[in-house]
């Protein structure tokens, strides 16, 4: 069974990195998906218009998705990288996990 | 809606319950300590974790209500998978590491670091456990929508079943054996639907028509059919539409006039009977009258047409380009006998694709309650209780952030593909118009039992899983927020377990009474309602205390207070509530909107900051 390591929060020196770069991604989500919201209120008409086989709310809608699973994976890789530099020299931090 | 159980269906049922059950006796062994019972000792690693959180978050309400609210009312339906997905940005980018930095078994842990308030636990406690009981309501309804096709059984022999399953699994064996199920079940429910959406767009679309009477006159009153062995009935005026009953072979059956055609139009109808029977078109349930709908007129304008396999893009396409029979429905009177008559509501599918079959964005209300409920899913995820304790169950703030990104893939894939089965089963003549949270199971049906078997099964673990993570957040707020706080005396380790297998059974047991009255609404909708709480609630004071120092412990408390009380408020006294709790028809609520988040939120943060200035002055000039 896979099991990671028992509990142990030791200082992770990327901690503050890593909150300024989700806060901005935070920033940059909301303003796509309120994008969303405001065009369905202010010009829903907008929406009907066709894009291709689709219209622009499947493609805004499923947009918002897919660029949700891309944002996550950046925001990770982005942790990953100052875990790994931050934490590199300092055996007892659990910056990261195997 | 009639439905014929399967002994296979049956079997596969009960094979899913009694493995189940094995995974918690198995887990049992490691629920001896609380740090065992209501986080897995933090032992769990990071990728089952996130798949146990896509199986805890993939709820009765995605799985059977978005399907459903999708093969209803189209694009709609797919806003809640909008928001559900965006809702795990906060818990990802602003909630995931710091909170599990600060906390050990509950929210509260974390809100409570810093100040050490009673006053905040005890809040947080009651809040955890509101939140999560408007939560369980509608796994419960979708629980007991599962058991009439499946089994044959009625409504809350279904919600009974799951409620004494669970709280097994819960007293049992606690976070561990509820993360295993909940890690069987995101996975079966993703692997699953890709099958079903594999079947949907290799059957593609195609056209069909439903029966007509022809009229010989329709002069004002007087309405003639062509056919003068079909003897004229009743006739009722309502929503605009004109019903006529028409006797065909001696039976009832009601039709709605479409005067441009000169033709009548089938209708299904129901009908509550004064001495408290139902008859279904006119006729007992098991006899089968009232059939299964949701169908496509013209494809591209054309009648008689197949489409055969089509493309994810394609597929919408098409039915963009088609004319959609969805069904409205009207009630009217028939002496003492109450009937609802669905009817015929072709909508061009361009208009399906959009917002605005559910919510409609017309008036300055409509707007209000759509940004309200589009706030609501977005700040509530990260605000529920049952996904903030899984960050306690692994072992590094950094396993929380991994966790949540295998979540976050998982779920996101998961709401693509709920498109396409609330489209197909909007297109394929599977809706049962008496319960739309059973649009996917009855779309797995459409292909073969053995498939509708087990969808069904995995539909019913989805809400074995998600209720039991409900019960273990509950039963931790009860021990460790409100019990240990209000004792004077210290609890020993074994009180705290045994205490809490007391709460998660009494939690359970609200949990099937409610699930019994709330019968009949859509799961979506009612998790809709848990989201706004939570976000109102929970969400300000996790973000202020996380991210501004000015924060002080009567801020937090009064935050959750006025977000609780004003969310509630909204929703008890909203039309929706005074239409289907109430069943107050055609009083008006004194609510203008009924989803109370754009209101509540804010009201929630500005008392937090308000207060805090309060009570900070009041420190700093006691020192």
């Amino acid at each position: 069974m896979l099991h990671g390591k028992a509990a142990k929060n030791v200082e992770d020196k990327a901690s503050g990195i890593k909150t300024k770069i989700g806060l901005w991604m935070f920033l940059l989500y909301t303003i796509v998906y309120f994008g969303f919201i405001i065009v369905t209120v202010m010009k829903p008409e907008l929406m009907g218009k066709d894009i291709g086989h689709l219209n622009l709310a499947i493609v805004y809608g499923l947009g918002l998705i897919v660029f949700a699973l891309i944002l996550a994976l950046i925001y990770n890789a982005l942790c990953n990288k100052y875990e790994k530099k931050l934490n590199t020299n300092d055996k007892t931090a659990t910056g990261g996990v195997k | 809606m009639n439905y014929q159980p399967s002994v296979f269906a049956v079997i596969i049922f009960f094979a899913f319950i009694a493995f189940v059950l094995f995974i918690s006796r198995y887990f049992a062994k490691r629920a001896s300590s609380s740090a065992g019972f209501y986080t897995a000792g933090g032992q769990i690693h990071w990728s089952v974790n996130g798949i146990a959180f896509a199986g805890d978050y993939l709820s009765a309400a995605s799985f059977l209500g978005i399907c459903g609210m999708i093969a209803v009312y189209g694009f709609d339906g797919f806003l809640y998978s909008i928001g559900y997905l965006a809702g795990w940005m906060v818990a990802l980018f602003v909630i995931a590491e710091p909170l599990k930095r600060m906390g050990k078994f509950t929210f509260a842990d974390a809100l409570d670091s810093k100040f050490k308030s009673k006053g905040i636990r005890i809040t947080a406690g009651i809040s955890t456990l509101i939140v999560s009981m408007f939560y369980l309501i509608p796994q419960m309804v979708g629980a007991g929508s599962l058991v009439t096709p499946l089994l044959g059984w009625p409504h809350w022999v279904g919600v009974i079943l799951v409620g004494i399953v669970v709280i097994i699994i819960v007293a049992t064996a606690g976070m561990a054996s509820t993360t295993y199920v909940q890690f069987l079940k995101g996975s079966l429910l993703i692997i699953f639907s890709i099958v079903l959406v594999v079947l949907v767009l290799g059957k593609g679309l195609k056209t069909s028509e439903y029966d007509t009477l022809k009229l010989e006159s329709t002069d004002g009153q007087n309405i003639a059919l062509e056919d003068r062995s079909k003897i004229i009935g009743d006739r009722w005026e309502a929503k605009g539409k004109t019903f006529i009953e028409v006797m065909i072979d001696g039976k009832a059956t009601i039709w709605s006039l479409n005067k441009e055609k000169n033709i009548l139009e089938e209708t299904l109808f129901v009908t509550n009977l004064a001495d408290g029977g139902i008859l279904y078109n006119g006729a007992p349930k098991e006899d089968g009258r009232f059939k299964q709908v949701g169908d496509l007129i013209d494809i591209e304008g054309e009648t008689n047409v197949n489409t055969g396999s089509l493309g994810m893009f394609k597929f919408i396409g098409k039915i963009k380009n088609s004319t959609v029979i969805r069904w409205d429905k009207a009630v009217v009177m028939d002496g003492k006998d109450k009937v609802t008559i669905y009817y015929q509501h072709p909508t061009p599918g361009k208009e399906i694709l959009v917002p605005g079959q559910k919510f409609p964005v017309k008036t300055g209300r409509d707007k209000m309650n759509f940004i309200s409920l589009m706030l609501a899913l977005f700040f509530g995820t990260a605000a529920l209780p049952h996904i903030l304790i899984r960050y306690y169950t692994v072992s590094s703030p950094a396993a929380a952030r991994k966790s949540t990104i295998v979540a976050i893939l998982s779920i996101g894939l998961f709401y693509i593909l709920t498109l396409f089965m609330g489209l197909g089963s909007m297109t394929h003549g599977v809706l049962d118009l008496t319960n739309s949270n059973m649009a996917a199971p009855l779309l797995a049906r459409d292909f073969s039992v053995a498939i509708f078997a087990i969808i069904s099964a995995v539909a019913f673990a989805t809400v074995l899983g998600t209720v039991s993570g409900l019960l273990v957040a509950s039963s931790g707020a009860v021990v460790h927020d409100l019990v240990a706080k209000i004792s004077k005396k210290d609890l020993t380790d074994k009180k705290q377990v045994s205490i809490g297998k007391l709460a998660a059974i009494v939690v359970g047991v609200i949990a099937i009474i409610l699930g019994i009255i709330f019968k009949g609404m859509n799961v979506s909708f009612l998790v809709g309602w848990a989201f706004a709480v939570a976000a109102s609630a929970n969400l300000p004071a996790i973000i202020m205390v996380l991210f501004w120092k000015g924060t002080t412990a009567k801020g937090v408390i009064a935050s959750i207070t006025v977000g609780l009380i004003s969310a509630m408020t909204i929703i008890l006294l909203s039309q929706t509530t005074y239409d289907n709790i109430y069943h107050l028809v055609g009083v008006k609520a004194p609510m203008p909107i009924d989803n109370p988040a754009i209101i509540s939120v804010p009201l929630s943060f500005i008392t937090l900051v308000v207060v805090s200035l309060l009570t900070k002055k009041k420190d700093v000039s006691s020192k």
